[in-house]
């Protein structure tokens, strides 16, 4: 770790704030101190305290305990959407740029660049609006949106790579097109790949908390924290703990993704490793 | 110059008529009858007939998108299920409201992020480049729903300087253009930084001091309308993120915009205004990408080549 860091101070920090959100996601169901969806409702919107120390919601529920438990969620749905829009992503851009011709105009022309052509999210909200909430339908549509970008890479990467020399050695020495494109082509290219996947998983983290947040996400009462954040809006006057937790549980993720996105980046980068 | 926006509207087209077709497709992806959705449980089946044969949902799908073509040759985006309004005036009217929004965080992002990232570059290294740098990784982080609520927390409730929601002249605009252009300003702080840095110590800058002209002349006449080149391709390829980001917006400041309607659409199972609302706004996205790649080759030739 201290090789890939350094003394990056804010490198490691992002990574104990990441390695810490993973850990109290995983064990999320026994750290809780109270059931996530057990209402109280003569102790609702109670401020933090000893007991409650982010205080409750609503319906009296346990901020905290939401909270963690919305980690999961979050943690769940960005795992999720890394790997199956990683795998995919690199697959299709990679067999596009390796095989070129009409298979890469029709991935890039068509495929890309129409996926591409809706702003930001939008299509993922098209989507969920259509098949319905439900985290195998967000994780979907995340997908759907989320490989492109992988794709894109991918594809760059691999055109370059397949003129270099090793590639023309392994063909001349007799190996399958197969064989050069998953066992030298698609290892070259892992680590643009792994800072793509930091930067996704913040993408993907958000994505979710915005989806759950316009209620198109998990359904209630399951926590999430873009569902809380909704809920803390009606409550800003007299309960502003229930948005704040929410909020800086939020940012911390992401900024911890992105801060690890750029300490990947400079690591593969040997300019920035000579300065 | 023509040659250019003929070859890029050609590239442009296609592009449009494919998601003007995946936008006719997304009703096909409700999960059962789309009709028995959108009335809810309880609706008898001549109900269900009726509207299906209303929608023209009873015809061939080829049928179904040959008119839905047709249509919107004609400007009709079909009728709203809920209120039985055509859709392109339900669009119409909340158009405004969402590009007024939209051009009030794209100021606010330049007016922050052009000072912000020059003062950052000729700083390098010190107090405000580093005290900057640290709002620009915030802003970049903190999503719009959840730097809205914050806002209204300090400015509306703690202070009592700014209204909490909707849409009535300037001081209610404030707010809601803050929060969603602040992720974009960021961005472009950073980029108008790193692509500072760039031109500072160019040779031409050089020159410009030599010659002696003044500093403020050399930054902002000589470097930065350099630097600002590549901030123009980012701020096209951002009006993604504002539209994206007006849905959240727009429903946190109770703005009356298409971001608003689409939700309420949404969530009234309003499936030709959900489709209606979507296409909008992409194509309006098209619309600005192609608007931005042309003003790009206006400004900078090499790009037509």
């Amino acid at each position: 770790m201290m090789k890939l860091f350094g003394n990056n101070k804010l490198a490691i920090t992002g990574f104990l704030i990441a390695s810490f959100l993973a850990i109290a996601a995983l064990l999320a169901p026994w750290l809780i101190p109270y059931d996530p969806a057990g209402q109280d409702l003569s102790n609702r919107l109670d401020g933090p305290s000893w007991h409650h120390p982010f205080g409750n919601d609503e319906l009296g529920r346990d901020i905290l305990s939401r909270l963690l438990m919305g980690a999961r969620v979050s943690m769940r749905v960005g795992g999720a959407v890394v790997l199956l829009s990683g795998v995919a992503g690199v697959l299709i851009g990679g067999l596009a740029g390796y095989v070129g011709g009409k298979l890469d105009i029709f991935v890039t022309v068509i495929v890309i660049d129409s996926l591409m052509a809706f702003p930001g999210i939008l299509l993922a909200i098209a989507l969920v609006a259509f098949l319905g909430p439900g985290l195998d339908r967000l994780i979907f549509a995340l997908v759907i949106i989320g490989w492109v970008g992988y794709a894109r890479l991918a594809r760059g990467q691999v055109l370059k790579i397949k003129t270099l020399e090793f590639v023309e050695a392994a063909r001349a020495l007799g190996a399958s097109s197969a064989r050069i494109f998953f066992l030298h082509v698609l290892p070259s290219i892992v680590q643009p790949v792994l800072v793509q996947a930091s930067i996704g998983m913040a993408t993907a983290v958000l994505a979710e908390a915005t989806l759950s947040f316009l209620g198109l996400g998990i359904a209630a009462p399951a926590p999430s924290w873009g569902a809380m954040l909704n809920d803390g809006r009606n409550h800003l006057f007299d309960a502003p703990h229930m948005v704040v937790f929410p909020s800086v549980a939020l940012v911390l993720t992401v900024l911890s993704f992105n801060i690890l996105a750029d300490a990947f980046r400079d690591w593969l980068d040997p300019k920035s490793l000579k300065s | 110059m023509l040659g250019f926006v003929v070859r890029r509207l050609a590239l442009t087209l296609p592009v449009a008529w494919i998601v003007i077709t995946l936008v006719f497709g997304l009703i096909h992806l409700v999960p059962g009858d789309p009709i028995a959705q959108m009335l809810g449980e309880g609706s008898s089946v001549t109900e269900v007939a009726r509207l299906r044969h209303e929608l023209g949902l009873d015809r061939p799908v080829i049928e179904q998108y040959r008119n839905y073509l047709l249509g919107l040759y004609h400007g009709n985006l079909g009728v709203s299920f809920r209120d039985q309004q055509p859709v392109a005036d339900s669009i119409r009217a909340r158009y405004p409201a969402t590009i007024e929004l939209a051009v009030a965080a794209l100021g606010f992002s330049l007016l922050f992020s052009i000072p912000a990232g020059v003062i950052s570059a000729i700083r390098k290294g010190r107090f405000a480049d580093r005290a900057l740098g640290l709002v620009s990784l915030l802003g970049v982080s903190l999503p719009n729903f959840a730097l809205g609520p914050l806002l209204i927390l300090l400015f509306s409730i703690g202070l009592g300087l700014l209204p909490v929601s909707g849409r009535n002249g300037i001081s209610h605009l404030i707010l809601p253009a803050v929060t969603l252009g602040m992720g974009i300003a960021a961005m472009t702080m950073r980029m108008v930084r790193s692509s500072m840095l760039e031109e500072i110590h160019q040779d031409y800058i050089r020159t410009a001091r030599a010659k002696g002209l003044r500093e403020r002349t050399v930054l902002f006449k000589h470097a930065l309308r350099n630097g600002l080149l590549p901030v123009i391709t980012i701020l096209g390829l951002q009006t993604g993120a504002l539209l994206a980001g007006a849905f959240v917006t727009e429903t946190i400041f109770s703005w009356p915009g298409l971001g608003r309607l689409t939700i309420q659409a949404i969530n009234a199972r309003d499936y030709p205004l959900v489709q209606g609302c979507i296409l909008a706004i992409t194509l309006t996205y098209i619309l600005v990408n192609l608007l931005t790649d042309v003003m790009y080759s206006m400004i900078d030739p090499r790009i037509r080549l």
